[in-house]
């Protein structure tokens, strides 16, 4: 605080910059809690949502006792999240290229509908459907792509239109027609298998292992999923140059560019590949509905900022993490069930989210003071 | 400049002819929902067969009464004949649809009634809340005498209850023999037999975690209300994720689509009202191109379009029809 007292005091002295900001930063080397509690949450930025999951989690047990906290709906929660999570998990390696995806909902349901719509009712293998969907996906994120630094226009504007745009394919190749579960089955089974659910409590059983902590704890393939996208896109971005090139094109584009990053390159990159993890989102809407819903998923586009903005990820690029996000979509998860559980309504939980939001903001903010 | 602008204005008088084709409108809620999108399919057929253009709106979304002010003030515009239109928002739109009446266009409201119903010129509409008691009668007849500890779940539609709400809820409940305090609302009700009221925003996703929650609080539930059959395709997901589509749990929902009707007979769903948008949407074409409203029985207020209840398990004395019935009337 003082820090920015003794900034705009240099300013007003006229006096530059350097010497007197200098000075006050080497005063504050002997530092208050609150001082030490920011430096060590700009060291740690993802600690702050894992602190609000458990803080969450600490309340609905006592909120809705008996049914909040036990395997089943912690596995529940899991299953519920796990749409939003994989859109975030696309959503946040837009953000940290200081971007954003309005189009990651119509993406996922145009690819469901694509997947599903070929297989189902046109008769096409669920070999070719299914790879059809993905490419489908993967085609809408480049065309972002290719919008955004070909025509060197907004993020937010270029893929505000393709929402709409993307959403009008979706109703014109839908025609608004659902597939029925059971159609599904019949036909393309491989497209429900996300939904598949396993009882681990089950198989640790059957090995001879008691485990009650896992009595009732039903997860899906559709969970596991969602793991597996999050680890691959983990390592890319912590384990890979294409991965220091999101983080640098994000923080500082023309510095990413003096050091010789095509930027350009990477922003067409990330929006393919987010669009490609939306149409993996899309399987799992699949697995999750039984069938294909063109109506399903209208807000999903939202549900994933959200999820990225409260785990941590700055929606000024450069800064943030796929287990932030996770994190994000949990907390998100937990208060929308603990709430219900509790028996609120659903205009109050979305209140509560609400406020996540803006606390997750005001907390980025104020980390970022330290590095100014 | 002039001679552009009177240009123009040549362009402006000789496009008018076109439009003196008779234009009738229809306005739905949004693009997307299938019974929209069949209700203006049967517009479209009909205005083909009168021989009249049809200009088409929807608002953006459910509950965008804007878009829907916009679309009216367009077709005062296009000097259309009249307009059929299901209100986004039953109150806030019938100022311009006054506007709409003052400058001598014929107004239908299709499928949702204005508050004040009396603001359009007739409606015609399913019965919701008869649509309602006829899959609550079908439920409590099925049940018999396990009827009186029922425990039951309602997948409602919004929060801030809109008429088709709480008239298929209230509906279900004057069907299923529970006492309803206020019709007009749901949630005042004191029967210890219904477990708990949850929001499905008559989406498949979101009606599978409604269902699920639900679930928490109700493990020995055996009856579900839903208010549409997306609601119910999400609702049986949730039940057949914990063992519950083993016939313990009834199923019962309203709509009438051909995805609804073909649920009922595979079992999944036990029983559905079906409403007929198709007709709604042809009839009000009808009357406009004819200027003529037909009868209304003065009592109900609104022209019924009809609802039957489909069951492939019927029950003596509720009216129902068989699922090939069904299939043949079906939408979407």
């Amino acid at each position: 605080m003082s820090d920015n007292a003794t900034g705009s005091a240099a300013a007003e002295s006229g006096l530059t910059e350097s010497a007197p900001v200098g000075v006050a930063t080497f005063d504050e080397m002997d530092r208050g809690p609150i001082r030490r509690a920011q430096e060590f949450l700009h060291r740690f930025p993802t600690s702050i949502p894992f602190i609000v999951l458990l803080i969450g989690i600490v309340i609905f047990s006592f909120a809705a006792p008996g049914k909040f906290l036990s395997a089943f709906n912690f596995s529940l929660i899991l299953q519920q999240v796990t749409i939003i999570a994989i859109l975030g998990v696309a959503q946040t390696l837009v953000i940290l290229t200081a971007g954003i995806d309005l189009s990651v909902g119509v993406i996922m349901i145009l690819a469901s509908v694509v997947m599903g719509r070929t297989a189902v009712v046109y008769g096409v293998p669920v070999e070719i459907a299914f790879p059809l969907g993905l490419l489908v996906g993967f085609a809408c994120g480049m065309v972002n792509g290719l919008i955004v630094t070909k025509l060197r226009l907004p993020p937010f504007i270029v893929t505000l239109g393709t929402w709409s745009i993307f959403g009008a394919l979706n109703v014109w190749y839908s025609k608004s027609e659902t597939i029925r579960q059971a159609d599904m089955q019949e036909t393309a089974p491989f497209l429900q298998w996300t939904g598949t659910i396993l009882r681990p409590y089950n198989f640790f059983a059957e090995m001879g292992l008691d485990w009650t902590f896992l009595k009732g704890w039903v997860l899906n393939y559709g969970s596991i999923v969602m793991l597996l996208v999050a680890a691959v896109i983990w390592y890319v971005l912590n384990k890979t140059a294409f991965g220091r090139h999101v983080y640098a094109a994000g923080d500082d584009p023309d510095a990413a560019r003096l050091a010789g990053i095509n930027t350009d390159r990477t922003l067409i990159a990330v929006y393919a590949l987010a669009g490609f993890i939306c149409a993996i989102a899309a399987w799992v809407l699949i697995g999750r509905i039984g069938g294909v819903s063109p109506q399903a998923g209208q807000t999903a586009n939202l549900d994933s900022i959200t999820a990225v903005v409260i785990g941590g990820t700055s929606l000024f690029g450069g800064r943030g993490s796929i287990i932030g996000t996770l994190v994000g979509a949990l907390i998100v998860g937990v208060f929308r069930n603990g709430l219900a559980l509790s028996g609120l309504e659903l205009l109050w939980q979305d209140f509560a989210v609400g406020v996540l939001i803006i606390v997750a903001v005001t907390i980025d903010q104020w980390i970022r003071k330290i590095s100014s | 400049m002039k001679k552009l602008l009177l240009a123009g204005g040549i362009l402006a008088l000789s496009a008018a002819p076109v439009l003196a084709d008779e234009v009738i409108g229809l306005i739905t809620k949004t693009e997307t929902n299938p019974f929209f999108v069949k209700m203006r399919e049967g517009a479209q057929a009909k205005a083909k067969e009168l021989g009249v253009t049809l200009i088409t709106a929807a608002g953006k979304y459910d509950g965008d009464n804007d878009g829907q002010v916009a679309a009216i003030e367009n077709l005062i515009a296009a000097g259309a004949k009249g307009f059929a239109i299901v209100p986004s928002d039953s109150k806030a739109i019938v100022p311009t649809i006054q506007k709409a009446r003052d400058a001598g266009l014929k107004v239908i409201v299709l499928d949702t009634p204005l508050d004040p119903m009396n603001a359009a010129d007739a409606t015609f509409a399913t019965d919701n809340r008869k649509a309602g008691q006829l899959i609550g009668q079908w439920a409590k007849g099925t049940l018999g005498d396990k009827a009186k500890d029922a425990k039951i779940v309602f997948l409602d539609l919004a929060t801030n209850q809109p008429t088709v709400d709480f008239l298929r809820d209230q509906g279900f409940m004057q069907g299923f023999g529970i006492d309803v305090k206020d019709p007009n609302k749901y949630g005042d009700e004191d029967d210890p037999r219904i477990c708990t009221h949850e929001i499905s925003q008559g989406d498949q996703e979101k009606g599978r975690t409604a269902m699920e929650n639900a679930l928490q609080k109700c493990p020995d539930v055996n009856v579900v209300y839903t208010i549409n059959e997306p609601a119910a395709a999400g609702a049986w997901e949730a039940l057949k994720a914990v063992g519950k589509d083993d016939g313990s749990v009834l199923l019962v929902s309203i709509d009438g689509g051909c995805p609804g009707v073909k649920n009922v007979q595979a079992g999944t769903l036990g029983a559905t009202s079906q409403q007929y948008p198709l007709k709604m949407a042809a009839m009000a074409l009808e009357a406009i191109h004819a200027g003529k409203i037909p009868e209304i029985d003065p009592k109900a207020g609104f022209l019924d379009t009809g609802a039957q209840l489909i069951t492939a398990k019927p029950v003596d004395g509720v009216p129902s029809i068989t699922v090939e019935e069904g299939l043949k009337l079906c939408w979407g």
